[in-house]
């Protein structure tokens, strides 16, 4: 008997299984895959918020599964298939290294739905979301750019795809716009949580001038370097870091992803689920601004609450022209903005950054 | 009182046994821990060690084992030759990486012509990489006195980054929006690794079987053997039995490193699929601890290839049936190699009870 055959079989039981479950005769299992351990402070703690968010507002009629630290590669798939077999009627894999596996599994259990985060790939049984990160970017630019006393602000970042890039470019951009002397100096740390790598990387750039650190990266070591170093301002990624705050943590970037994992595990319930591909950012809530602490000067929070506002109404996009790319060419003419599909692949730095992006 | 003393020889009855011990040991331990945890220890052991074995869905496990098991026997018996000579290549997670790199970039290079001479030359590229690198921290021990542990383990640095350039530079592909990443070859008919994907075979397990047998003659019927054995015991007597030592070194690096440097090879082009930025899982690490839990004996290694095996399947099991967090499994899998170095006084050593006699 081949896998296929073996896994036809199984995909069948599943099939009617899953028919059960929407006619509420036994709990929708909902798998998450994690790529941090869940008590990383930062990316994978907030995905496991939302399934604790799924957790409590369904009580029995729903059973959550979760597996955390799993590598990108054949690991993440054999986790995948285990959670597909075992029964699992949704399945969130939560890292953009995910994408092949999850295409590879879903064509393996038509009858299972994936939800992979931040990625490319779709098919009938795989929606794809992802949250608009650089609206939270362009308000840490808009803050940094003030604050700064040295000009320098440092940038850990963790791996150049354009998720990253984009929030690099929207970080400057905005920093640039309210100080024109500053100057970005980017770390790239390869990972997306090893404190000790992170660490490092805030260090390096404490010591380069940097007296505002922004981070990609998902561990709260920067802030510890930055608490140690006595004057250098952070954001918290991807969680609120509150334990820095008022300072150096001076304000955060949060990942909602709580009313995106409820609404899909609802319309598995209700069977009304359907391949999509969600990119939401302030206005929906999926990205959220952490408080701004009294560290920051009270006119300068003001602006910031102002530009969260006009973000969130979508009076003003993140990526508004005038904008030429680093060799100069134009990209954005005046009042011109950004469309998804450029920034969805975006590649390249915007007038200003200096240094290339690792090729 | 308890006293120990000192065999005449090492026990050949406590050698095989002292592993099996350990193993025990560790399932007393571990079932302590998950007591402690809250969960039923004897539920947890058996979802560890039996159920991807014995249990429903065992027919998706047993290949699985072999896939995660294959790269660790290969690479393990590799360095056991050098271990038993006393020659310490701690580097193997690097001679993997640049291995995978040679071998993926041969089978890219040819992309998209199909013949069979390609898989041949890949293999050949493959171990070339992984050996080239090996001799890296062999020619400067032997030329200028260096110690290879620390050359070696240094390089697997060198190696991480060497692997995120490809990745992000000339191996990147072209069709991938920008994301890092190569072509995926096990994909690629003329470039893949599998033999047969449902039943977890592919050319990496059929060289780790081939390397045991290789292995085995080798130490126990060969000159070749004889010399690694007794370089390892006695440097000096095998000086005055004509060992080179300088030779020596090379040779036991060099094998170390080309089948470590196959293991990549292999991985890349089926399990992985692709060179991604964090291709390399810790296979290289991990196999240290199979050659010792092992014993440094061929068949030794192999039955602890497929015991570290278990243990990360079963522990994924655990974690998504049972809600173990991963740093338990982990804890499992260090308690291995802790009993395993505890017990092991007993092969060198009698225990006594009473006192001790005077002399």
């Amino acid at each position: 008997m081949t896998l296929k055959t073996i896994l036809a079989g199984a995909t069948l039981a599943l099939g009617l299984a899953t028919g059960a479950a929407a006619d509420g005769h036994e709990p929708v299992t909902v798998g998450f895959v994690y790529v941090g351990p869940v008590g990383d402070g930062g990316w994978t703690y907030e995905h496991d918020q939302g399934r604790l968010a799924v957790e409590a507002e369904f009580g029995d009629k729903v059973e959550t599964v979760f597996v955390e630290s799993v590598p990108e590669g054949p690991d993440a798939e054999r986790v995948m298939t285990q959670m597909a077999l075992q029964g699992a009627d949704l399945i969130f894999t939560t890292s953009f290294g995910y994408m092949d596996q999850t295409i590879a599994v879903a064509e393996k259990f038509p009858n299972v739905r994936f939800e992979h985060a931040t990625g490319y790939k779709r098919a009938d049984n795989v929606s794809t979301y992802s949250a608009r990160f650089y609206e939270g970017r362009a308000v840490q630019g808009h803050i940094a750019g003030q604050i700064t006393e040295s000009n320098v602000i440092g940038y850990i970042a963790s791996f150049p795809i354009p998720e990253v890039i984009r929030g690099i470019n929207a970080a400057y951009i905005h920093a640039k716009e309210v100080n024109p002397d500053v100057e970005f100096k980017i770390v790239w740390a390869y990972t997306w949580f090893d404190p000790a790598k992170e660490a490092e990387a805030a260090t390096v750039l404490i010591e380069q001038g940097a007296d505002v650190i922004l981070q990609h990266t998902d561990s709260t070591a920067p802030q510890a370097a930055a608490q140690a170093a006595g004057n250098v301002a952070t954001f918290g990624q991807a969680s609120d870091m509150a334990e820095f705050a008022p300072f150096p943590r001076v304000s955060s970037i949060i990942d909602n992803w709580a009313p995106y994992y409820v609404a899909r595990t609802q319309a598995v319930i209700d069977g009304t689920w359907e391949s999509t591909d969600t990119w939401d950012g302030i206005a929906p809530g999926m990205v959220g601004i952490g408080e701004i602490t009294d560290a920051v000067p009270a006119e300068v929070k003001a602006s910031a609450e102002a530009l969260i506002e006009r973000l969130r109404s979508g009076e003003y996009h993140a990526f508004t022209g005038p904008l030429n790319k680093q060799d100069g060419s134009a990209w954005l003419a005046a009042g011109e903005t950004a469309d998804d599909g450029t920034l969805a692949g975006m590649n390249f730095y915007v007038e200003g950054l200096s240094g290339d992006i690792p090729q | 009182m308890i006293t120990l003393e000192k065999r005449p020889q090492p026990s050949r009855l406590w050698v095989f046994a002292t592993p099996v011990l350990a193993v025990v040991l560790t399932m007393l331990c571990g079932g302590l821990l998950f007591a402690a945890l809250g969960q039923n220890p004897f539920e947890t052991i058996r979802t560890i060690f039996l159920d991807p074995l014995f249990s429903e869905f065992a027919w998706f496990y047993r290949p699985q084992l072999l896939i995660k098991g294959a790269p660790l026997v290969l690479i393990a018996i590799g360095l056991s030759f050098g271990f038993r000579a006393g020659i310490w290549n701690i580097g193997a997670e690097g001679q993997y990486i640049v291995g995978a790199i040679f071998g993926a970039a041969v089978g890219l290079a040819f992309y998209p012509m199909e013949s069979i001479i390609i898989f041949p030359l890949m293999i050949v590229a493959g171990a070339l990489g992984g050996f080239l690198w090996a001799m890296i921290p062999g020619i400067l021990r032997v030329r200028f006195g260096t110690n290879e542990i620390l050359v070696s383990l240094m390089l697997v640095y060198v190696a991480e980054q060497l692997l995120a350039s490809m990745a992000l530079g000339v191996l990147r592909n072209p069709d991938g929006m920008g994301f890092p990443g190569s072509r995926n070859l096990a994909q690629y008919d003329s470039a893949t690794s599998w033999i047969n994907q449902s039943a977890g075979l592919h050319w990496g397990v059929a060289f780790a079987f081939i390397a045991v047998i290789c292995a085995y003659v080798a130490l126990s019927r060969h000159i070749f053997g004889f010399n690694v054995r007794l370089s390892g015991q006695s440097p000096r007597a095998a000086r005055f039995a004509g060992v080179n030592p300088s030779r020596l070194v090379l040779i036991c690096m060099g094998i170390s490193g080309a089948l470590a440097g196959l293991a990549g090879l292999f991985e890349v082009s089926g399990p992985a699929g692709q060179i991604s930025i964090d291709f390399n899982v810790g296979y290289g690490f991990t196999a240290i601890i199979v050659a010792f839990l092992g014993r440094l004996h061929p068949v030794g290694i192999l039955l602890a290839g497929g015991l570290m095996a278990l243990t990360y399947i079963g522990g994924e099991i655990a974690q998504s049936n049972l809600g173990l967090p991963i740093a338990a499994i982990q804890i499992l899998q260090g308690m291995l190699l802790f009993f395993l170095l505890a017990v092991d006084v007993l092969t060198n050593y009698r225990v006594r009870l009473g006192k001790r006699g005077i002399a």
